[in-house]
Parts: structure tokens; sequence; C-alpha cells
């Protein structure tokens, strides 16, 4: 089999004495959408920020296509193809749609200050292709009649596709999505089923992601991982974890005997 | 994203501007229309307009409050201060008759650079270590750098300790003075506009989002904070040549928390905001003296037009828009062309 194009080992990280997650192993395969649930409390988003560097393991390590992450800070990571969205949208609200996009661009972009202050012709170069881009990425969203818009005048649904957009943008090969479907209704959270499986043909990026909607989570994922108090308690297909009765037990509580 | 075509339009257009004002002002120099008190005000205003528009990058921009800027100010101008002092010393003739000469011009220009650099260099050594803290804990921290340069100032040799410095050639001249400032502002917004610049807003706008699409943070916020030192220092060096005398307490607290109040009235986030709010806030004390019996009550009015402002329009006058002359011209061009229109239809 080829490589994972990220590859968790052992991985666990202790705030003082408490484990928040420990010995989580897991293995993402490009093309793959793999969900990661678990109750509330479990370590999920903590899983998401060690995948993504912004909590360094106590235990453990992450490998993106075999590369050892270990120390990267969260802006290399993304030079690195990992990119994340946030349980709580966090958009850079005061800009417009399309500058959001662009921000996403920089670390691919190379003029430096100099060439950006005297506008050299790489500025306009590199410019007018993240331009082209970024509404090219933008109407794969059906976004492109809202660039001139400011973020924070979008509505809720747009503004988690707006985030995916965002990410996509970084040029990641693996996407983290935390909680896409929080707050959307169902007509909402259709479409961004129907997205996210568009960007997996058109973008070719692996996708981990956290949700608590079950249907979008059993529809969508080929792959799911339970975690429960920072553990793995069962991964596999959507049918056999949902018989799984460690996870029933975790969702629903144990029997008595 | 604006064509090249769009861009150099407006470019040209701002141009003409720009060499429309200075062939003002060569004009009212010449005729001696400009007197000593007008000179005096109008070189403040252009120190002023460097130093808001440069803090700007730091509050408005990155989102950072600093309340050392004067601290900046004041190394660039004891910088060029000492700079031109030296060269005076070797024999250079920098002054004629009052004006400067063709060197005194070049050295000044330089001095000015000098300052610049030793203030960014300031700004970078403050800023990597402070700028881990944000918000109110950033505020103290600079507010202390401001005040710690101000006492070594005041405490070492070099500087003239507490008697300051004097005796600086005065080689600042309105018009060099003002292609100086209009360079700055230039650089400033083309800064603010390019990858760098976008960087840096988004750190304002969330930077936590920021580090993870990519952004270096401590990076781009170290490069915001040394650059409006840069301009700063410049600012200083242009202040310490105008006056010909310079003394520590000039660069107190006060002097950051007026450039402060300038960049906030202006709009955090807006370069023309905090030009009009430079030119307004420094002009405005200087028109109330000439209201008879109302000169004491000039500095209440400065206070009202500031409370009014932030009441009525808390993101300062601007917010984070930038007055643009190119819309303006078409705005009124798209509104001759309608009226124009009109009347041929009536007719």
């Amino acid at each position: 089999m080829n490589t994972p194009v990220m590859k968790a080992e052992n991985l666990g990280i202790t705030f003082g004495g408490l484990h928040a997650v420990s010995g989580f192993d897991m293995e993402l395969f490009e093309g793959d959408l793999v969900g990661l649930i678990g109750p509330n409390g479990a370590g999920k988003t903590t899983i998401f920020n060690l995948l993504t560097g912004v909590y360094q393991p106590t235990e453990g390590n992450v490998y993106l296509g075999g590369k050892s992450m270990l120390g990267k800070r969260p802006h290399q990571m993304v030079e690195e193809g990992i990119a994340r969205t946030f349980q709580n949208i966090r958009l850079f609200k005061d800009l417009t749609v399309l500058e959001n996009v662009k921000v996403a661009f920089n670390q691919s972009m190379s003029y430096s200050v100099l060439e950006g202050i005297l506008r050299l012709p790489r500025y306009w170069k590199e410019e007018e292709e993240i331009d082209r881009i970024a509404r090219d990425i933008l109407s794969v969203f059906h976004m492109e009649g809202e660039v001139e818009q400011k973020a924070k005048n979008l509505p809720y649904g747009r503004q988690r596709k707006l985030e995916i957009a965002r990410a996509i943008a970084t040029g990641a090969k693996i996407l983290l999505l935390d909680e896409p479907a929080a707050g959307m209704n169902p007509t909402e959270t259709a479409e961004l089923m129907e997205a996210i499986s568009l960007i997996r043909t058109r973008f070719g990026v692996s996708i981990l992601l956290i949700e608590h909607d079950m249907s979008l989570v059993m529809s969508i994922c080929e792959r799911i991982i339970v975690i429960d108090y920072g553990q793995i308690i069962a991964a596999g297909t959507p049918y056999q974890v949902a018989n799984d009765p460690r996870v029933i037990g975790a969702y629903l509580g144990q029997d008595s005997e | 994203m604006k064509t090249k075509q769009q861009v150099m339009k407006s470019w040209i257009i701002n141009l003409a501007a720009i060499v429309l004002l200075y062939a003002l002002l060569l004009f009212a120099m010449e005729t001696g229309l400009i007197s000593r008190y007008l000179r005096g005000i109008l070189m403040t205003i252009f120190i002023n307009i460097i130093l808001a528009a440069s803090l700007n990058l730091t509050t408005g921009f990155l989102g950072q409050i600093a309340l050392g800027h004067a601290g900046f100010m004041s190394i660039g101008a004891y910088t060029a201060a000492l700079f031109v002092k030296y060269i005076e010393s070797t024999g250079v003739v920098l002054l004629d008759g009052g004006s400067p000469t063709l060197q005194g011009q070049l050295f000044f220009l330089l001095s000015l650079l000098a300052g610049g650099l030793l203030a960014a260099v300031f700004g970078l050594l403050v800023g990597i270590p402070a700028l881990r803290l944000k918000g109110d804990y950033l505020a103290i921290i600079t507010l202390g750098f401001g005040e710690i340069i101000r006492s070594f100032i005041e405490n070492l040799s070099f500087t003239g300790g507490a008697q300051g410095l004097k005796k600086i050639p005065r080689l600042s001249t309105l018009n060099v003075v003002y292609l100086v400032m209009i360079l700055c502002v230039v650089v400033m917004f083309t800064l603010v506009r390019s990858r760098h610049g976008r960087a840096i807003t988004a750190i304002r706008e969330d930077d936590i989002a920021a580090e993870a699409s990519g952004i270096h943070n401590t990076y781009y916020k170290v490069m915001a904070f040394t650059a409006a030192a840069f301009f700063a220092g410049v600012a200083g060096g242009i202040y310490a040549q105008y006056l010909g005398v310079l003394g520590a307490a000039n660069f107190n607290f006060n002097k950051s928390i007026d450039i402060l109040v300038m960049v906030v009235l202006g709009g955090m986030g807006s370069l023309t905001g905090s030009i009009a709010a430079a030119v307004g806030l420094t002009a405005l004390p200087e028109a109330l003296r000439f209201i008879p019996n109302f000169s004491d009550y000039r500095m209440l009015i400065y206070s009202i037009v500031l409370i009014i402002v932030m009441i009525f329009k808390p993101s300062g006058l601007l917010g984070r828009y930038e007055f643009s002359l190119t819309r303006v011209l078409e705005k009124l061009a798209g509104k001759g062309k309608r009226a124009a229109g009109e009347g041929g239809g009536a007719k």
C-alpha cells in the first residue's frame, strides 16, 4: 500500500496531570474522508490542535508524507500542506471575501517587501495570478458573486464555506474541518455535504472532519474514528462503529451491570 | 483586484494632485506668502502626517496599541541631529545664509535615512520580545520603552543630557520636507496594499486564523512595528532639523498620546484618515487663536471635537475607508455626464 499522507503515531498530550489525548494512532491516505467523532470533551479539537501544530505533543509524533512534524509551528504546518477550519468560525471579518482567500496564498508568493513597494513586475504577476485562482476557488463554492462583500456580512452557512475555501487556498493536501456543519440548518448542511465531496474530487484533498451531525458523518465518511476520554474506542466503517457496543456506551451510557 | 490600468490611472491622478500642491507650495514660498508662523504650522503638519500614518501601521493595520512612538521619533531626531552636527564639524558647508546648500540638502536626506534606520533597529529589538504580548500589555511595554529612551537621552552626555542638543543645522525646508512626507506616505500605502500588508491586516482581524492560513505572525508583527519605527525616526529627523534644538522632554509620553489621538480620530486602518486628522488636529488649535477673546478656550474646543467624534463616529473620521481622489473625480465626472445627458434630453 502507498504511504499515508498523514500519520499520527501514539500521539498524546498531557496538561498538568490530565491526559487529554493519549495513544492516538491514525493513518490518512490520499483522497480519504475520515470522520472523527466522540462525546463532548472527548478530545477531538485537542487532536486537531496537535495535528496542526497549535499544541506540541508530549508523546508520539505526526508525520506528513513520512516526514516528522516535531516542533513545527502552525504556519509551518500549513507550508507542509495541512490546513484547518475552526469550530467557531474564524474569518478575517472586516476583509472582503476575496481578500480572505488571498491571505492564504501568502506563503506561496515570493515577491519581497521592496518589490511590493515599488510594484515591480513580480508583484503584478503574482497578484494577478492569485486573484484569478482565488476567484476560481470561490466559484467552486458558488461565491463568485460575493467576492467584494465583507466576510462578516455573509450568512452563516457561507461563512463556513468561505473558511473552507480559505483553507484550500493555502494549497493544503489535507483538510481538517472542525464541525463544519455546526449551527447549520438542514438545507445548508446538505449544501455543505455536496461542497465537501466536490472539493475532494476537484482539489484532490484528504479530509479529516469532526462532526456531531451523525447523518452527515454516516453518509459521507468512509471511515470513522470514535474517541472518548482522549482515547480511540472504535474505528472502522460507519456501519461497524454504529454497531459497536463501546460507541453506543460512550454516547448513551454504559449498562450498570 | 484593480487592474494595472486602473491603478496607473489613479496614480497619475494622485501624482497630478501632488505636483499641483507642490507648485502651490513653491509659489507661496517664493512670493513670501508663507510667514515664519505659517511655515512652522505647515512643517508641524507634515511631520505629524508621517508620525500619524506610521503609527497607523501598528495601531490600525496590525491592530496593536503602541504608546512609545515618541521614543522612536526621538531616536531618529537625535541620530539625525548628531549626524548633521558631525558633518558640519568636518567643515562641510551645509547652510548658506540660512538656507541649505546642495550638500546641505543631500546630508539632510542622508540624516533622515540614518535616523529612520536606527529607529528601525530599535523597533526590531523592542518588537521581537514585546510583540509576544498583545493589547493592554503591549501598550504598557511600549510606554515603558518610550520612557526608558527618554531617560537615557536625558542622562547620556553625547545627547546633551538634560540641557538638550543645541545648534543643530536647520536643514528642514518646507518643499523638501513635503516631498519626503509624500514619499513616506506612498511607501506606506504600497506596503499596506501588498501581500505583506494583507498578512498584517489578517493578523489584526484574527491572529489564530492568520497563523492557520500560513502567516508567520511574529515575522509580520515585527515587520509592521519596525516599519512604523522607521518612519517615526524619519519624522524625528525632520523635527530636529526644523527646531534646531532638541530636549528629551519633547518626546515624553504626551507626544506619543498626541500621535495616537490623530490615528484614532482619523480612523484606525485608514492612512488617508491619519493624514486628515494630522492636518486637522495640528491646524485647529492654531486657527482658533484668531478668534478674538477666545484663545484661552481653544484647547477646550480641541477636546470637545475629540469627544464629539468619539461619540458619533467611534471608528474615527474615515474608519477603515480610504479616501480616493480618483473615485471622487469619477463620481463628479459621472454626475457631470448624467447632468449633461439630462440637459440634452430636455432640449
